[in-house]
């Protein structure tokens, strides 16, 4: 038992028979039909399984946007099913990050000030600690000199690392990336896939859904979902490196392109 | 979020939509300086009025005797006879409200200076006429108490008679003119008043000295009326109050019957005169008010629009930790700088268009602190009210439908 206890303190993330129903008129939709799982500090998994497998719903409910049916969520040692609207919003500005398959970033907003959004959000910090921690976040994802660039004048995995930035940027304890690669092409997912694995190496979590195996394959865990319920957990030994694969790829890739 | 950033955000967002939030503004801008106008328009012609019926003087009150009564025949207002000079001096005595009073007969007379000659009215007063109608001398010098008690033929006139009678901007002090072929001294000549709020020509008058007019011209005992002055405009009531008491028992008339006299103060006229200005102000004031709410419905409307096309932002704003009352306040705030910033602006778009009516059509205005305050705080009042409702649309968004918006 107290081996165990040691290893609850360390999950970030620790879900007990999560279960959540929607009702739409006389219908309820049970999308998550009892979800037992922990994630750890430093873990990097996806989140895999078709559409309605009940892994957006999963998602949304460890990214505090939605609060379960039933069973128990401890998000860094706090149960959320407690707590408020407000304080949910609290939560997700301290300690999540998001990325979004279609990016989201603000439009007609420079890229430096949609890194700044979550900070906005945040009493505590002055707008010189903004500033900074801004321009650190772009740098991390390598677009230090693209600032002052609008969204549309990104190309999409540009875009993507922007939001990258933007969910590192107030420091949270996990990293909820929604199909990260999904309006990606292949060697600009990989780009993706390389700067979440140095996150990743920095001892970020950093937690991805995804349908596409290959991209799982970049993670150490892979937790597959099918009909609101985990029917496989697997860890990967030996996960692809995209750093390596970058290093091979651009020729081939530049040929295309032509 | 710090009110600071708040602020940051709605700056951004409203100048990420420049054209947009200057049509908004626009309506608030047309509103705040159409009331502004308007009102400087109402208060100018108001204050003309009162300026017109201050040159009769402020705080006087005209007494006339009753429409006299010959066997069962009335005559027209101001025919009875009964008033005397005694009633003035009784006044004198027992009216402390009262400052100055004079009796006043008139009679008209035909003017003769050389070759020319002119028709006007003489006026039969004492010195105190001139203070109580707030008359001043352009030159020479008022006649006095003792001229009355002997009738002297003196008299002071008009800018419109020494016109006539001499030429413009000649000085006939010192001249004599024939009235009614009694020769008169003129001793002075009154400053130029103009028309008086009815039209009629406040310098085309000649004033002697009662005892002349009423004696040597009129040959009568009796006075046509009085013209008092109250110690303040405040005290007219008073004043008036004490001329009643007075002259009805010296009328020997009961506290119960009608007096036989009549009081009429330039209060009542200017009441009326104003009256109507205020009416007019109140009406233009309502026609600007109708178009500033109109510019606050269409900040509404516009608001509503962004709240629909920003869903997905209000969405990303929620994903990073915006509560429901940072997006309130964040589309509250852009509605109330819209609508504060149109209000500054529309104010001094309506002090430069109340100053252009003035200097080119030559109306009278007069902008008032009041109307600058109302409409600012009008203007800040819509924003908040019709901010309010999409404001509150947009806080109310689930973050997870915002996001999946297309």
């Amino acid at each position: 038992m107290a081996g165990e206890d040691v290893n609850m303190s360390q999950a970030i993330i620790s879900v007990k028979n999560l279960v959540k129903v929607y009702t739409m008129g006389d219908v309820e939709v049970h999308a998550l039909r009892g979800v037992s799982v922990d994630i750890r500090k430093g873990d990097f998994a996806a989140i895999m399984g078709r559409s309605g497998s009940g892994k957006s719903t999963f998602m949304n409910i460890i990214g505090c946007l939605d609060v379960p049916t039933r069973g128990k969520y401890m998000l860094d040692g706090v149960d959320i099913s407690m707590l408020s609207k407000d304080q949910l919003a609290n939560l997700r500005n301290l300690k999540i990050g998001f990325v979004f398959q279609s990016f989201n970033l603000l439009s007609r907003t420079s890229a430096l000030e949609n890194v700044e959004l979550p900070l906005m959000y945040n009493r505590k910090i002055s707008s010189k600690e903004m500033r900074n921690r801004s321009m650190k976040a772009m740098e991390s994802v390598g677009l230090a000199n693209r600032a002052d660039h609008m969204p549309n004048q990104l190309s999409g995995g540009e875009q993507q690392r922007v939001a990258i930035a933007r969910s590192l940027v107030n420091d949270p304890v996990v990293i909820l990336a929604d199909e990260p690669t999904g309006n990606l092409d292949t060697r600009t997912s990989i780009e993706v896939m390389d700067i979440f694995q140095r996150l990743n190496e920095q001892g970020i979590s950093i937690v991805i859904v995804t349908h596409e195996a290959d991209i799982a394959a970049f993670t150490k865990r892979n937790i597959t979902f099918r009909d609101g319920k985990i029917i496989r957990e697997v860890e990967i030994d030996k996960p692809r490196n995209a750093r390596e694969e970058l290093i091979q790829m651009p020729v081939a890739i530049e040929e295309d392109e032509l | 979020m710090k009110l600071k950033n708040l602020l940051i955000a709605a700056i951004r967002s409203l100048a990420k939509n420049k054209m947009r939030t200057f049509l908004t503004m626009l309506g608030i801008i047309i509103g705040v300086a159409s009331v502004i106008a308007m009102i400087a328009i109402g208060q100018g012609s108001k204050k003309s009025i009162q300026d017109q019926i201050s040159t009769l003087g402020t705080n006087v009150l005209m007494i006339w005797p009753q429409a006299s009564n010959t066997g069962g025949v009335r005559m027209e207002a101001g025919t009875s006879q009964k008033m005397t000079i005694d009633d003035v001096n009784i006044i004198i005595d027992r009216c402390p409200s009262v400052a100055a009073i004079t009796p006043q007969v008139r009679t008209s007379g035909q003017l003769v200076a050389g070759n020319l000659n002119w028709r006007t009215s003489v006026f039969g007063v004492y010195p105190t006429y001139f203070d109580i109608r707030n008359l001043k001398l352009e030159s020479g010098s008022v006649f006095t108490m003792n001229d009355d008690r002997s009738a002297s033929k003196v008299c002071v006139i008009g800018q419109t008679v020494v016109t006539n009678l001499f030429g413009a901007n000649a000085d006939p002090i010192g001249n004599f003119i024939r009235i009614n072929k009694i020769p008169f001294k003129i001793i002075g000549i009154t400053e130029t008043k103009g028309q008086n709020a009815y039209g009629q020509d406040q310098d085309d008058m000649v004033i002697a000295p009662f005892s002349t007019v009423q004696k040597r011209m009129l040959a009568i005992t009796y006075i046509q009326s009085m013209l008092a002055s109250a110690q303040t405009e405040a005290l007219i009531p008073v004043a008036s109050q004490e001329i009643t008491e007075v002259l009805k028992a010296k009328h020997h008339l009961g506290p119960s019957e009608d007096p036989d006299f009549t009081i009429r103060t330039q209060t009542d006229i200017a009441q009326m005169a104003t009256s109507t200005s205020a009416i007019m102000t109140i009406l233009l004031a309502t026609i600007a008010s109708i178009s500033l709410l109109v510019g606050g419905i269409g900040i509404m409307n516009i608001m509503l629009v962004s709240v629909t096309e920003r869903t997905r932002e209000i969405g990303i704003r929620m994903s990073v930790g915006a509560r429901g009352s940072d997006v309130l306040l964040q589309f509250l705030i852009e509605a109330l700088m819209i609508s504060l910033l149109g209000g500054v602006i529309g104010i001094v778009l309506g002090i430069v268009i109340s100053q252009l009516i003035a200097t080119v059509l030559n109306w009278p205005v007069n902008i008032t602190m009041n109307s600058i305050l109302m409409s600012f705080l009008f203007s800040s009042a819509i924003g908040i009210f019709f901010g309010w409702y999409p404001a509150r649309k947009a806080a109310r968004l689930n973050p997870i439908d915002a996001l999946r918006y297309e």
